[in-house]
């Protein structure tokens, strides 16, 4: 089958049934089965979160003991592991207010300006850069140190304080993505007309960007609501939800984890699906 | 106007020159609050934390003293290499897999996803819906000798009762894998998409076979994001420690799991700091290596 390099206009390599084999099933079927790699355990996860437990312990095990809808309605019946999730969600939302206005505000300040107006600007790149490179552990253990040393009590605002700093740069990164292609013409035109600073940023400028702030809102959420590492270091007497589930990996974790695991799924994948559907629409 | 308020009057700042000072100001009070957070909660706990590995601590009162003590280091090193090697072993081989595992969908969806390129896309990044800590705690699951699938394939003979995975390294490097593999994916993928299909035209034009417009077209332009995936699975796997300690057994700590234990339950600051510290100082090399070779704004790209 070996063609010497016959040359072709539109299908440039020589066996075609070679190559079509390669891109119409070799390829595909592989793919396919990473695919089912990514979601097999999560279909494990949901499978586990039907399943009955034995004694009165009601902890999960390995074994399949029957199924049972029961935790779903219970599932307010840890009160640990709910009061871990509402921080995480309160956590989450105040540190990605604070992590989106202030991200969104540097990455303004990297678009807009040169080193001749703006110094320093080399120096933030590659703090940012630094600071997404950088293993997390490092970073947990620093602040831990940092808190340690200044007696500052470990809770709600040592974690909020963190999970700030290491969202920063994901909303930077993205809102300064977004912000590459802004025209400031239209920003000129607003001043032309008459409008102020602070109108011309409200009602031009910031429904521009939009789409940029809320990725890079939606960016800041998911780090913080998924972060262990850092929670870790610095939870102190509020736990929120991923180091719960942690600690309860040495006891025995309740069937209720994998309860919100599902629920917590659901409700992303929705979102992601909804952006897609959305985007393919307006395309 | 000129002559309303001359140049030189002590207290006069017209309007007109107050709003040039404020937007020459504009830049520095933009990143002044995102500078002052990242200055006081990133960079400097980083050189406390250098310090701190060089003082000495009272295990009784926990009040440490500089002392320039850099045998701390030493001790720690002949103490624990051997968890640094292992971190290094299992981070090494657990990227490895998940760049060859991640290679060829990422050039899948890049050249063949068509219109369904998002729907391929959000299948990558599926694990990233659930839970870090509760798809590990899955993997437990799915490797458990009498779970879903050790338990199924025991029962129908095809492995040995005696066979079990979980508290192995292979099961602390299946669960990095399997964690980190969307890190892994989405760089090679953004490095795929980017290559301009006229290039690759260029060269079948020119008589390139298409195993010689992959290796001689595809790759190269691909070397970037490999490297970018490589520094996104590496260095966060290097540090992990929640793998090996609900996957691994005793046998095969990672450094992580040391450090954890130094900071939150023996309290050792100084030892912990000191670990962290050669962590850090590894993680660097790799990262002033990318800089240097790829410029650090690169890496936004692959995000």
């Amino acid at each position: 089958m070996t063609v010497l390099d016959q040359p072709t206009v539109s299908t440039p390599e020589s066996p075609v049934s070679k190559r079509r084999r390669w891109a119409r099933f070799v390829l595909p079927t592989y793919s396919w089965l990473v695919i089912a790699y990514l979601v097999f355990p999560i279909i494990v996860m949901i499978f586990y979160s039907f399943n009955k437990t034995i004694g009165s312990m009601q902890l999960v095990s390995f074994s399949w003991n029957g199924f049972t809808s029961q935790w779903y309605h219970q599932w307010s019946n840890v009160p640990g592991l709910t009061a871990s999730f509402w921080l995480s969600i309160r956590l989450a939302l105040v540190s990605t207010l604070i992590a989106t206005v202030l991200g969104t505000m540097l990455a303004i300040a990297l678009v807009r300006y040169r080193p001749p107006r703006f110094r320093g600007k080399g120096a933030f790149e590659q703090v940012i850069f630094l600071n997404i490179a950088a293993p997390e552990i490092v970073m947990g253990a620093s602040l831990l140190g940092l808190f340690v040393t200044f007696n500052i009590g470990r809770g709600f605002l040592t974690l909020v304080l963190a999970h700030v700093m290491f969202s920063i740069a994901y909303v930077t990164v993205t809102v300064r993505a977004r912000l590459a292609g802004f025209d400031t013409a239209l920003e000129e035109a607003a001043y032309d007309l008459g409008a102020t600073p602070a109108v011309t940023f409200t009602r031009v400028t910031l429904p521009l960007i939009m789409p940029g702030v809320l990725a890079g809102a939606l960016m800041a959420f998911a780090i913080s609501i998924d972060d262990f590492v850092t929670s870790n270091f610095l939870s102190g007497t509020s736990v929120p939800f991923p180091v719960w589930v942690y600690g309860a990996t040495r006891v025995g974790i309740p069937p209720q984890v994998f309860v919100f695991g599902t629920a917590i799924f659901t409700v992303g994948i929705g979102f992601a699906i909804l952006s897609i559907v959305l985007a393919r629409k307006k395309a | 106007m000129e002559q309303l308020v001359p140049p030189d009057h002590p207290g006069g700042v017209t309007p007109r020159r107050k709003r040039r000072v404020g937007r020459a100001l504009a830049p520095y009070l933009l990143s002044l609050p995102s500078g002052l957070w990242l200055l006081l909660l990133f960079l400097v706990p980083l050189v406390l934390m250098l310090s701190l590995s060089l003082k000495t601590c009272s295990p009784s009162t926990g009040a440490c003293v500089m002392a320039w003590h850099w045998g701390e280091f030493s001790s720690e090193v002949s103490l624990y290499h051997q968890e640094f090697i292992t971190s290094l072993y299992f981070a090494a081989a657990a990227t490895v897999v998940d760049l060859i595992i991640s290679f060829p969908i990422a050039y899948w969806i890049a050249f063949y996803g068509g219109r369904r390129k998002n729907f391929f896309l959000l299948m990558l990044l599926v694990p990233f819906f659930v839970s870090f800590v509760i798809r590990t705690i899955v993997w437990e699951f799915v490797l458990a000798n009498n779970g879903v699938v050790l338990g199924a394939l025991k029962h129908i003979h095809l492995l040995p009762q005696g066979f079990h995975i979980l508290g192995t390294s292979y099961a602390v490097m299946a669960g990095l894998a399997y964690n980190y593999l969307p890190f892994t994916a989405l760089p090679l993928y953004v490095a795929l998409e980017r290559i301009d299909r006229r290039v690759l035209e260029a060269a079948y034009d020119l008589y390139a076979t298409k195993r010689v417009g992959f290796m001689k077209v595809i790759m190269p332009l691909t070397v970037p994001g490999i490297f970018a995936a490589f520094l996104l699975t590496f260095i966060p796997m290097f540090g992990d420690y929640v793998n090996q300690e609900i996957l691994g057994g005793t046998s095969n700590t990672m450094i992580g799991t040391v450090i954890q234990n130094q900071f939150l339950v023996t309290l050792d600051y100084a030892g912990g700091a000191s670990l962290s510290a050669i962590l850090l100082v590894v993680a660097l090399l790799g990262i002033f290596l990318y800089a240097r070779l790829l410029g650090s704004r690169t890496i936004e790209q692959y995000l």
